[in-house]
């Protein structure tokens, strides 16, 4: 799946990250607790987030993912905006919420990928 | 952040402000986009990345910040974390995955889950704790190339 079909399926708006969009991902995460995505996500591209701060971008950064996108309608600051565009992470907002965010990006084939527990 | 180029290889020293957590986690992107530019495989840069990030965050959320020095040598990298914080009463309890003394503002912020040091355990391959209550301590890491 596209980048740009993940923002179609969550009726999502862009925020930043416009070349990346023809980017393919094939798996995704979602959490609110940083903590948690550094310990159990492994080779997940794409980070579902109901959390504000500039260190999602930064978490996502670490692991090498390529796109952010806050659920519930949530916009984020110019800062985190600006983070992200100097690391190449794309940024969406879903109007959707968590639950409903992950699961229509699961219908769509995106798959929630290996942990380091598996 | 100072470079110094030693016989060893890189030198790396950062200043870690502890009252500022957006700013937390510049060093190790700054550490990550250096090694990436080296060349050095994708999966030991990100094993340097998380363990340094776990580390940095750390600093800022229970010490006040510190001070971080990163070594790129021939055949790994060592980072060395220093704070003059609280210490750590019992390094075998924090060690153990989902104990923490963080705040609730800090787990508001994402972290504080109790996976820090485990997971800097995890992604390093050599991992030392000296701390004194009271006094401070020291984190040293090793992840080899």
């Amino acid at each position: 799946m596209t980048l740009q079909e993940v923002k179609d399926i969550l009726d999502a708006q862009l925020l930043c990250g416009d070349q990346l969009l023809s980017s393919t991902v094939n798996t995704a995460c979602g959490s609110d607790m940083m903590s948690d995505v550094l310990a159990y996500v492994k080779d997940q591209a794409v980070l579902l987030t109901g959390l504000m701060n500039q260190q999602v971008i930064r978490t996502a950064e670490m692991m090498d993912m390529v796109c952010v996108i806050f659920v519930r309608g949530k916009t984020p600051g110019e800062d985190i905006v600006a983070l992200a565009k100097q690391k190449e992470i794309a940024v969406m907002t879903t109007p959707h919420r968590m639950f409903t965010a992950c699961g229509l990006l699961y219908q769509g084939g995106l798959k929630g990928g290996l942990s380091h527990h598996d | 952040m100072t470079e110094t180029v030693t016989e060893n290889g890189l030198s790396y020293h950062f200043v870690v402000p502890g009252d500022d957590f957006t700013r937390a986690g510049e060093a190790s992107g700054s550490i990550k986009s250096i090694l990436k530019k080296l060349g050095i495989r994708p999966d030991v840069v990100r094993k340097v990345a998380i363990s340094m990030y776990e580390g940095e965050i750390n600093l800022v959320i229970h010490a006040g910040g510190g001070e971080i020095d990163v070594e790129i040598g021939p055949e790994a990298v060592d980072i060395v974390l220093t704070d003059h914080g609280p210490g750590i009463p019992d390094v075998a309890k924090a060690m153990e995955e989902g104990w923490s003394t963080a705040t609730a503002q800090v787990r508001n912020l994402g972290f504080g889950a109790g996976m820090g040091l485990p997971n800097m355990k995890k992604y390093s391959d050599e991992m030392h704790i000296d701390s004194t209550v009271g006094v401070g301590t020291t984190v040293t890491m090793r992840v080899y190339l």
